[in-house]
């Protein structure tokens, strides 16, 4: 039996792929091509950035809820950004919403989610002793830090960071008189999202053609745990759009720094007219939501892949519908390209155009709601143990529905014309992206705990943690919502210039203080993730009980994962509480023809096939063996 | 000193929280409940579900029904009652299917929290179950779409013959209103022709331009189609007239165009609020720099005929300052120098 030969394999402990390594702090911890480093190096980034735009939320939190603070207290840090008066500069408030927005989309969100998890996950769950490349792997990661340098450098300057928004629509990012943030900040945004397209494509190459060639003996793509499909079509999709990205970027310093006239025309603005004439502003806003939109589902379906493998683990269930979610998944991925001009409704293009987005946004909604529904169906009749992952887990699926509804009515031209950059956008994406992720993110790190640092993260803080943070996110967004249909628009410093938006201090104030206390329960989980790194509980082997080939691995595995032959596998992750098992799961490296009490009449077939690999691993191990000695 | 106690305060609380913390570790090795699947807290966990369910709930129906006149702003124009009426249907839609999948998201981990002596039922697919929850969405998002995309066609359709033109531009930081004047035909602009004098850029060798004027409110009459003319001069904009359910990107290089019909006068309005300072406002919405929050406009909708009086009283940007005409050619100034002489 496979699971019998890893077994005496690692008993006789001959690693042939350890003593290749003569690790040294430097080619184990900095410039490594392990991807399980890899993965945590982007974590931990990931982890730091994540408090950077928390805070820089706080700050403009602050400014919302609290608009007669004296503010005198952060000079200290802030310095010139306080006025005279105690209050914060109005431009200053624009850097901050920008920068948070930057951070949490495409560092947080996108290099500390797919970053950590693709490159953990992917290897460990294929069954693979590393990444395709290993070396392009730790390029990504170093030019993700380069970029994450340059940008935490532009928090610094004398002119303040870029400040337009995170979408950084010219003419506005492209004139320095327009405001101070265009002027250095926005240089020093362009080179570092520069950069982090380039590790972001390398990542993504090295994720695609991982998944495609390195998958172990019997590991075909209807065997793939949900987690390796959603990293797999995530990074299809960053490959395809995130170049798009780059070529708006690259027009963008053309314009502002060699003359063209892109994005650029008529304008008239400190005083003088330029000579720009044909550009279109509405060009560059194109090609940004072309990455923009599936930007989103770059954020979002790792998310889902991991909640899904979670849930199936922890409801003692298999996956309702495996098929119908990898059709899906594929579904977004493909309309994910065709919907950017939905956030474009009232941008001035064609009305036609809208009506055409308007019809296909709504059908990414379908398989939108499918998982959803197919998430609930897993968890019916199921046999729930809710870990901390668990928990984080259908905290998602409730962020998900809760933003994804909200999304029906913006995505309905008709009724976007009134909701258009208000706070229900607001409330709309950071509950569907921001904290779904988010959860997707926290819940992955949860359960994944165990086999990055072999020891276990304290459950009880991990039930606080999530009542907190879930109670608290609810708090900050739903609010939100009434001010949108209220008409309260987005980036506003203040809101009692106008008669209409002139209320709800109160509701704005209980948001900021929501916020403060949702921020401040995420030291909670900082205290436990760096606690439970050296002194948690040391993990077993496979703690959750789950099917899926990472928990084959030793405790600490090596560079190269398992230390003797790659297991082979023989069936899909999602064999739980089968029917005639003695337990409640079965992993992928149990042959069917080990368990023919609980295999299913067309599994029986695949017995016979089975037999082959078997053998064929046979001679593969005598062969090694032979070699050897 | 408050800073010293303040700090000893947290010192304390943090060092409470932590033997706290330790000592319900140690507990926990001792009682062996670690190397359970699940212990005393998989049941917490499972009812907090359902008291997070009922008490969101409740404070969800509280507050909207509570505060649904103040969030629900007042329209006040035709196709703004179309798009509310859609809003509202959508809310219905939505909002049953949100109360119905939450209630069962949440009320299933108090029903199916793990038991050792439970087996979870194997139940990988039903095609038929996908097939129907594929196809039920379908139906009402097609519903739904359709409704909207009538509504859309028709707001963006070309504005009405008999339109009143009036062009909105902004700029940093503030909007600047242009009215066609008795010709109903804005004149020509371009921006380099732009200084101190003329902020619109107004082409005063075209003859439309002549009596054009500029006004520090928006004023329109009810009851007949409005049509703004919108663009920017610096960065972009946008036109949000939150009460006429009207919002329009300004861009620089691009013109745009809104057109709506008002249907509550200004005064008829305050009347129906019972709030005599209400004016009608318009924001701007597209993020333009440090003064994004105070591009403030006023709206003010008048009878018709006391639209047609206002429109009479007003002086042509030529007229307020003849030095605007002064550089045209010899036969342009003869014609503007005739309005001039007429408006006086």
């Amino acid at each position: 039996m496979a699971t019998a030969h890893t077994a005496t394999h690692s008993a006789t402990g001959h690693d042939h792929h350890d003593h290749e390594h003569h690790d040294n702090f430097i080619t184990k911890y900095i410039f490594t091509t392990d991807h399980k480093m890899i993965g945590k190096q982007f974590l931990v980034t990931g982890m730091f950035w994540a408090i950077i735009g928390g805070l820089l939320s706080l700050i403009f939190r602050l400014q919302l809820g609290f608009p007669d603070m004296k503010l005198e207290w952060l000079r200290p840090v802030l310095g010139g950004w306080i006025t005279p008066d105690g209050a914060l500069d109005p431009e200053f408030y624009l850097a901050l919403v920008t920068m948070h927005g930057t951070i949490m989309v495409f560092f947080v969100l996108t290099a500390g989610l797919s970053g950590t998890f693709s490159n953990f996950l992917i290897p460990l769950q294929i069954g693979a002793r590393d990444m395709a490349s290993g070396f392009m792997n730790m390029l990504s990661y170093w030019l993700f830090f380069v970029s994450s340098v340059i940008m935490f450098i532009s928090l610094f300057i004398e002119t303040g960071p870029a400040s337009g928004g995170w979408v950084v629509y010219p003419p506005l990012s492209a004139l320095e008189q327009a405001m101070p943030g265009s002027g250095l900040g926005m240089t020093l945004w362009l080179v570092a999202m520069t950069f982090f397209i380039a590790s972001s494509l390398l990542g993504g190459i090295n994720y695609i053609t991982t998944v495609i060639n390195l998958r172990t003996k019997g590991m075909s793509f209807s065997r793939l745990p949900l987690t390796i499909w959603a990293f797999f079509l995530t990074a299809i999709i960053g490959l395809l759009s995130f170049p798009v990205l780059f070529s708006a970027a690259l027009l963008l310093v053309f314009d502002r720094s060699f003359g063209t006239s892109f994005y650029l025309s008529d304008i008239y603005i400190g005083g003088e007219a330029l000579p720009n004439t044909g550009g279109s502003p509405v060009l560059y806003q194109h090609l940004f939501w072309f990455l923009g939109h599936p930007e989103v589902y770059i954020v979002l379906l790792p998310a889902l892949g991991i909640t899904s493998e979670i849930i199936a683990t922890n409801s003692r269930k298999p996956i309702f519908g495996y098929k119908a979610m990898i059709i899906s998944m594929l579904g977004i991925t493909i309309l994910s390209f065709v919907v950017w001009a939905h956030h474009m409704f009232v941008s001035g293009m064609n009305p036609f155009l809208g009506s055409i987005f308007m019809f296909l946004t709504l059908i990414i909604a379908i398989p939108s709601a499918v998982k959803v529904f197919n998430y609930l169906t897993t968890l019916w009749r199921g046999n729930l143990v809710f870990t901390p992952g668990m928990l984080f887990s259908i905290g998602l699926v409730s962020f998900f529905i809760s933003g994804g509804l909200t999304g029906i009515f913006l995505g309905n031209s008709a009724i976007d014309i009134q909701l258009h950059d208000t706070y229900f956008v607001v409330a709309h994406f950071h509950l569907v992206m921001g904290s779904a992720s988010f959860f997707g993110m926290v819940a992955g790190i949860y359960h994944w705990f165990p086999k990055m640092f072999g020891r276990m993260m304290d459950a009880r803080l991990g039930y606080v943690h999530f009542w907190l943070t879930f109670i608290g996110v609810y708090m900050v967004f739903f609010p939100m919502h009434y001010i949108g249909i209220a008409g309260f628009p987005r980036r506003y410093y203040s809101w009692t210039g106008f008669e209409f938006s002139n209320m709800y201090t109160d509701l704005n104030m209980f948001v900021s203080a929501a916020a403060i206390i949702t921020f401040a329960a995420q030291f909670i989980f900082l205290f436990n993730f760096f606690y439970s790194m050296f002194r948690g509980r040391v993990a077993s082997l496979n703690p959750w009980r789950s099917n899926t080939l990472e928990w084959t691995t030793p405790l600490h595995p090596g560079h190269g994962n398992w230390p003797g032959e790659i297991p082979a596998v023989y069936r899909w992750p999602y064999d739980y509480s089968k029917p005639g098992a003695k337990e409640d799961f079965i992993p992928q490296t149990v042959p069917l023809s080990a368990t023919p009490e609980s295999n299913l009449p067309h599994e029986q077939e695949l017995v016979k096939l089975e037999k082959e690999i078997i053998a064929d691993e046979e001679t593969d191990l005598v062969a090694n063996e032979s070699k050897e000695s | 000193m408050y800073g010293f106690l303040i700090a000893v305060g947290i010192l304390l609380l943090l060092s409470i929280i932590w033997m706290v913390y330790r000592i319900q570790t140690l507990v926990s090795v001792v009682k062996g409940s670690d190397k359970k699947i699940a212990t005393g807290s998989n049941k917490v966990n499972a009812i907090m579900f359902v008291l997070f369910l009922v008490g969101a709930t409740v404070l969800m129906f509280w507050y909207s029904i509570k505060e649904f006149d103040n969030y629900n702003l007042p329209v006040a124009s035709e196709h703004g009652v179309i798009t509310d009426e859609l809003f509202w249907i959508t809310m219905a839609v939505t909002g049953i299917v949100f109360i119905i999948t939450h209630v069962l998201l949440f009320w299933f981990p108090y029903k199916y929290q793990y038991k050792e002596d439970r087996k979870a039922s194997f139940y990988p697919e039903n095609n038929k179950l996908e097939l129907i929850w594929t196809t039920v969405p379908a139906v009402v998002l097609a519903l739904l779409v359709i409704g909207g995309w009538r509504a859309w066609s028709d707001i963006t359709a070309p504005a009405p013959e008999n339109s009143h033109v009036v062009e909105i531009m902004g700029y940093q930081f503030a909007w600047e209103v242009r009215y066609p004047g008795m010709d109903n035909v804005l004149g020509e602009h371009d921006y380099r022709l732009i200084n101190s004098s003329n902020i619109s850029g107004v082409d005063f060798s075209d003859k439309n331009a002549l009596d054009d004027f500029s006004s520090p409110v928006v004023v329109i009459p009810k009851g007949e189609p409005v049509l703004f003319k919108i663009r920017a001069r610096d960065v972009l904009h946008s036109v949000f007239a939150p009460h006429m359910r009207l919002k329009m990107d300004a861009v620089p290089g691009m013109p745009t165009r809104f057109w709506f019909t008002a249907t509550k006068t200004t005064e008829e309005m305050r009347a129906e609020l019972n709030d005599p300072e209400f004016v009608y406002e318009i924001a701007c919405t597209e993020i333009c720099g440090r003064g994004h929050f105070s591009m403030r406009k006023e709206i003010r909708v008048v009878e018709p005929e006391e639209y047609r009086k206002w429109l009479a009283d007003q002086k042509p940007y030529i007229v307020n300052n003849p030095a605007l005409v002064a550089d045209l050619p010899a036969e342009l100034k003869e014609l503007a120098e005739i309005t001039i002489s007429e408006y006086k």
